[in-house]
């Protein structure tokens, strides 16, 4: 049982990228965290000894992860739509927030495509 | 591509010479301004800005959290009056 930052306990992966399943951790900062516990990122995480597991947690409580990485994340796009620029109100539209065009295409931010023409006006 | 650092932040000249005035004045007043692409100093917190959108200036309150974006990203150069409908496509709305 390895339960790091809440809620994540991959087993019979390598730790190396059982980290990456933590929200915020990626495989170069899973390394650097290895490499900081000094753990061996090829040992699997159901092999891994209890003195590693506190060992990672240490590691891991000086980066912003999981809930307080998604809050901020969530606070800096709030700001954006709060003080009324551009990018907040593309936000708010749910459409590109970087210039991409949205002729066509765009379809992550917009979402499934819905049928136009026959629906009426909305505002 | 992003600004060089060394550089610094672009700031309209003119523009931070009427806000100097200002402040060491005290004064609030509205000031237009067509310097769409300058950056937002913190010196101008609390003034209002009238940036020019093009057509016509829009009034812009500064706030804190503005600082270090443009002027131009709250003015809005675009209407967008919504999609033609085949029903009405000269009776447009907003």
């Amino acid at each position: 049982m390895a339960r790091i930052a809440g809620v994540d306990l991959p087993r019979e992966k390598r730790v190396e990228i059982a980290l990456t399943y933590i929200y915020g951790i990626g495989q170069s900062r899973s390394r650097e965290i290895l490499g900081k516990a000094k753990v061996n990122p090829d040992t699997r995480v159901q092999d891994l000894s209890s003195d590693e597991v506190s060992q990672i947690r240490t590691v891991i409580g000086d980066y912003k992860v999981e809930g307080s990485l998604r809050t901020e994340v969530a606070m800096n796009i709030k700001r954006l739509m709060d003080i009324g620029s551009y990018r907040g109100l593309r936000h708010r539209r749910g459409l590109p927030v970087r210039g991409q065009r949205t002729h066509t295409n765009a379809r992550t931010r917009s979402g499934k495509r819905r049928s136009v023409g026959v629906k009426k006006r909305t505002k | 591509m992003a600004r060089s650092i060394k550089k610094g932040p672009y700031i309209g000249p003119k523009l931070q010479k009427r806000i100097d005035e200002l402040n060491k004045s005290n004064q609030k007043k509205v000031v237009k301004t067509w310097a769409r692409r300058s950056t937002i100093p913190p010196d101008f917190v609390g003034h209002t800005l009238a940036v020019h959108n093009g057509n016509k200036f829009v009034p812009v309150f500064i706030d804190e959290n503005m600082v270090g974006h443009k002027l131009g990203e709250f003015a809005l150069t675009r209407t967008f009056r919504g999609h033609p409908t085949k029903s009405d496509k000269k009776s447009r709305v907003r």
